[in-house]
């Protein structure tokens, strides 16, 4: 009694979930199998050409395209890093010329300032020589001068003091008597009247 | 009966009813969406790989960006050995994520929302990659089910457990994508329902509701779609690289 109450009620059960699971009553259209062969043949169709002519006809093109990417990008990378090195060797040369050209600049410089002192030397040298003559020339004559003064001042003294004289005494004094006097003591008194 | 929330995953035939003996194989909107998915995919990444263009246009970059993005996906995951593989990840992707996507489109069908479908390719992956695990491995792909570092006494258990797991890995796989599909469909569907009968008063509520289901539900479709993708190469990994 109890197993067929339950079996029953399993048989109904099941009578239930199949028409709330049919698509008329508005269950799930998903677990109705009217259509499950259909799907399954047209999507292993569908599934299956679309597959097929990807892995056939457009994958590798896409897989070339992006290898010849690669490798093109790769080729120009080579290139430019063959042009960096190329014009670095240049600025190296550019750089070597420059500092080449700057010492030789450098040179020339010198060699003008040594002319040029040279030349300033040589004219120094010739001038001071020229004054240095001069000068010469100008002591000696001073010193001429100052050998013959004494016997100048001598003759200037013997006259003055014989007109002196004359006057004072209103005759005539021996010439050589007053210069006698002159002399004598301007050899004494020297150092006191001409500071030699 | 447009009310109805789950109308919209109504199979319908399209042109006659096609009779291959006893099995219906007519053409209906599911077919239709099918061949359309299949179709855009194709169109989009013919004329993504037709010229050979050092500096790509758009299309030939969402190409080249989609293929180098299902080519890291499969080398991150499955490692350099998965990548004779690569063809039928990326037209796996490529189909649910287009049938997603043309399904986020008003009034049209979307093919994934269909237990059936989703099934078929999981169950496909399913044994695929099952008969890869003991071609590569002979006998010993049965590895796979005895993890190491396990205490003995407790071995039976594992392996019981990881021979379930792996069982179920077709229905998790097909189910979440039909789940997760059907549910968003129908959600949007309950929203848009909310904003007829609230009417002007009322309804703007459940329009930016619609409005936000919308965004999140793209997001979705992508989601799972790259989601059956990555589960796909994971379990690849597991036959071609075994590794318990």
């Amino acid at each position: 009694m109890f197993i067929k109450k339950t079996l029953f009620s399993i048989i109904s059960y099941c009578a239930l979930i199949k028409t709330a699971l049919s698509a008329e009553s508005g269950g799930m259209p998903q677990l109705d199998p009217e259509f499950w062969f259909s799907q399954i043949f047209w999507l292993v169709f569908t599934f299956g050409l679309l597959f097929l002519i990807l892995s056939k006809f457009i994958l590798p093109n896409i897989s070339s395209n992006l290898e010849n990417r690669k490798s093109q990008i790769l080729e120009n990378i080579e290139k430019a890093e063959e042009q960096r090195q190329e014009s670095e060797d240049k600025i190296k040369e550019f750089d070597k010329i420059i500092y080449e050209s700057k010492v030789q600049a450098k040179n020339i410089l010198n060699e003008a300032k040594k002319k040029i002192s040279e030349d300033i030397n040589n004219k120094k040298k010739v001038l001071e020589d020229e004054i240095n003559s001069e000068i010469k020339a100008v002591e000696n004559e001073i010193n001429e001068l100052r050998k013959r003064s004494p016997e100048t001042i001598n003759q200037i003294a013997i006259s003055t003091s014989s007109d002196l004289l004359k006057q004072l005494i209103g005759a005539d004094v021996n010439q050589s008597n007053i210069s006698a006097i002159v002399e004598d003591l301007s050899k004494k008194e020297k150092g006191k009247y001409y500071g030699v | 009966m447009a009310a109805n929330p789950m109308y919209q995953f109504n199979v319908y035939r399209i042109g006659p009813e096609i009779k291959l003996g006893e099995i219906d194989l007519s053409f209906t909107n599911a077919s239709l969406f099918m061949v359309l998915s299949a179709l855009t995919v194709l169109i989009i990444f013919k004329l993504g790989s037709k010229k050979n263009i050092i500096i790509p246009n758009k299309i030939q970059l969402l190409a080249e960006l989609s293929y180098s993005f299902i080519s890291k996906m499969i080398s991150d995951t499955a490692g350099t050995k998965a990548k004779p593989y690569f063809s039928f990840i990326f037209s796996l992707f490529m189909f649910v994520l287009f049938c997603n996507m043309l399904g986020m489109i008003p009034y049209s069908f979307t093919v994934t929302s269909h237990i059936i479908v989703t099934f078929v390719l999981a169950a496909f992956i399913f044994i695929g990659v099952t008969i890869i695990g003991f071609l590569k491995h002979g006998l010993g792909y049965l590895k796979l089910f005895v993890p190491s570092g396990v205490p003995i006494v407790l071995l039976p258990l594992i392996v019981v457990i990881e021979i379930i797991s792996y069982l179920s890995r077709p229905i998790s796989l097909s189910v979440r994508l039909f789940a997760n599909m059907m549910a968003g469909h129908t959600m949007m569907k309950v929203f848009g329902g909310f904003v007829v009968s609230l009417g002007i008063v009322g309804g703007w509520l459940p329009l930016s509701f619609s409005v936000a289901l919308t965004g999140l539900e793209i997001l979705v479709a992508f989601l799972q779609a790259y989601v059956f993708a990555i589960l796909t190469c994971i379990y690849l990994n597991d036959a071609l690289n075994l590794h318990h």
